[in-house]
């Protein structure tokens, strides 16, 4: 069995075990397309739906209609790091814009856009409940709270030493 | 009245999201006493507390527990539904409650869930809330061992099994019936109603759905007794609420009030008052879906009827403080922006009206706007008002509706003047929605025409 047959296979194993859980199976359509992203890199190719599809026995137009429903699944590639920053009204008060534009600065792209090096994605997110503590920004997926402008160049930096 | 914390209760000196912190401070007794009651003498507590829902629509919680079959009159299963997509902006409480006492919410699902005679209970958590996710998930995993969950809850024999399910990024899904459509795995797009969940929810079950924090109130009822604590609050306004404080204010996060409490007590007493030597404008008191208060009603209490009489709502408890750098066309064009972004596109006042709104903001704001079109807009909210298939049309539709006629006169003056008379001043000035990055290529749909 070749190393690729063998992600998959698992990937259809772990859909499964997570099916098991649901009096139907199709509810466990976004664990499984969390699943497949995850397996992907970061978002779902054809091949995903295709791999979620044969596991919960449903076409893979039905998967990606569901995907393209959801701001978490990803319809195409995104960098290896994710930062986003939410823009809604109590973050926006408290200056989202200003941390946003230092971000575009360090990174040297425009919001919604990745890095050439394919390192990270940025983009803008709609309130992510942290409005207390404005500026809300998601550095893969751990929430930071708050951020200002000046805190920006230290969590690139983070990020490119990661990478 | 002031800050009183009951669900928070210990919280500060203590980690409750360790079962042996939170079971020295009596938890669990409320689910061992509930499970020495017959199901109606639980729900005749929950009755008495008269508790409304905390979500944000205010529905007596007892009475919707009631609509419910009882376990032996049908022969279906009886869900229940945690509604934990947590994503109304200007409210961040549950997920407060969530890290901080997850026990506390645990127990009252399966208080719950006991209750309605559940044997399946689903917590439909918010996709972006990960550290939530990993924390609840290890409490449910203490109270499983524990024997709080499971097979043969406390040696009752009734099995719960409770299932965390992971929402994925959508605002409409934490709408009811949206959400039981995500759980069922389809696009979360709101079904018409009747019939209501109570009688075919999910997999067309009767299905209780109740909102985090209501459900964390459960165990502090069965302690007190329904009747007890129907007398914190005021009338109609039974208990407490976790208020989310954000924006323009000294020290904003989660404030665990009794009702009643005014909105001057949380802004200026516990919130600090309004930084940087500024003015207050204008509140937003339940989450940017409902109408706006203007600075001069500051005195007004928390309380769902003294919210009602000034024009507003309580709904999510989401209080959002502006001052007076904030353009309120900026405003209304972003909230008008995240519903539309939001809208699930199955109906079409919301989906076309959301739009309408947009367009027409961004012509005010831009001074590219007509007399007209200023009375167009308020044309498109009332005719979006009270004609979609769920809330999510007229939560974009009221508040817009409520900039505008709060505050007239800076419209007014967008068109006179031929655009912002903030100058680029606003608070707000250059805000980026999601909503013009992710769809770019839409935007000639976007800009649909306007006929004035």
């Amino acid at each position: 069995m070749s190393a690729a047959r063998a992600r998959t296979k698992s990937l259809y194993d772990r859909i499964r075990a997570v099916a098991a859980e649901y009096p139907e199976r199709r509810s466990a359509i976004m664990p499984a397309l969390r699943l497949a992203q995850e397996e992907h890199g970061g978002w779902l190719p054809p091949e995903a739906f295709r791999e979620v599809a044969e596991a919960l026995e449903v076409t893979p137009a039905y998967c990606h209609a569901v995907a393209s429903f959801y701001d978490m699944f990803h319809l195409a590639p995104v960098g290896r790091h994710m930062v986003e920053v939410c823009t809604n009204v109590s973050c926006a008060l408290v200056g989202a814009q200003q941390v946003l534009a230092a971000f575009e600065r360090e990174l040297g792209v425009d919001a919604g856009d990745t890095t050439e090096d394919g390192e990270v994605t940025l983009r803008t997110v709609e309130c992510y409940g942290g409005c207390g503590w404005g500026t809300v920004v998601a550095v893969d997926h751990r929430y930071r709270e708050p951020v200002r402008p000046e805190d920006v160049p230290g969590i690139v930096r983070e990020l490119r030493r990661g990478a | 009245m002031a800050r009183r914390e009951l669900l928070l209760e210990h919280a500060d000196e203590r980690d409750l999201t360790q079962l042996a912190e939170y079971e020295a401070v009596g938890g669990y007794a409320s689910l061992r006493k509930a499970l020495g009651m017959e199901r109606q003498a639980v729900l005749d507590e929950l009755l008495a507390a008269n508790v409304r829902g905390r979500g944000g629509a205010g529905f007596p919680m007892g009475r919707k527990a009631s609509f419910l079959p009882k376990p032996g009159d049908t022969a279906k299963p009886i869900y229940l539904v945690v509604n934990a997509d947590e994503s109304e902006p200007g409210t961040f409480k549950d997920r407060e409650l969530m890290v901080r006492v997850p026990h506390t919410f645990v127990e009252g699902i399966v208080i719950a869930s006991y209750t309605i005679g559940a044997a399946h209970a689903f917590v439909y958590l918010r996709g972006e809330y990960l550290t939530e996710y990993e924390i609840l998930v290890a409490a449910l995993e203490e109270a499983r061992a524990a024997g709080y969950v499971g097979r043969n809850v406390l040696d009752s024999g009734w099995d719960l099994t409770v299932v965390v399910h992971r929402g994925a990024g959508a605002y409409i899904c934490g709408e009811e019936t949206g959400l039981l459509e995500s759980l069922e795995g389809s696009r979360g797009q709101p079904r018409t109603k009747p019939p209501f969940p109570a009688i075919s929810g999910l997999y067309a079950s009767p299905t209780l759905i109740n909102n985090v924090e209501t459900l964390a109130t459960v165990p502090k009822i069965l302690e007190l007794g329904g009747k007890k604590y129907a007398r914190i609050g005021v009338e109609n306004s039974a208990g407490t609420r976790v208020f989310s404080l954000s924006g323009n204010v000294a020290r904003g996060g989660n404030y665990e009030l009794e009702l009643g409490t005014t909105l001057r007590e949380l802004i200026y007493d516990i919130g600090g008052g309004i930084p940087d030597g500024r003015e207050l404008k204008a509140i937003i008191p339940g989450g940017s879906s409902v109408p706006v208060l203007s600075a001069g009603q500051v005195d007004t209490p928390l309380d769902f009827d003294s919210m009602a009489e000034a024009g507003t709502m309580l709904g999510s408890g989401g209080v959002i403080v502006i001052d007076d750098r904030c353009c309120m066309v900026q405003l209304g064009l972003r909230v008008a922006q995240f519903y539309m972004h939001e809208s699930c596109g199955k109906c079409t006042p919301c989906r076309e009206g959301t739009r309408w709104m947009v367009q027409l903001l961004r012509k005010i704001e831009y001074g590219e706007a007509t007399q007209g079109e200023l009375d167009v807009l308020l044309n498109v909210c009332d005719r979006i008002l009270g004609n979609c298939l769920c809330p999510l049309g007229d939560a974009a539709a009221m508040p817009v509706a409520s900039y505008v006629a709060t505050f007239r006169e800076e419209y007014q003056r967008h068109i006179d003047e031929g655009g912002c008379p903030f100058g680029g001043e606003s608070s707000l000035e250059g805000v980026i929605a999601p909503v013009d990055q992710h769809h770019a290529h839409l935007r000639g749909q976007i800009e649909v025409p306007i006929h004035a």
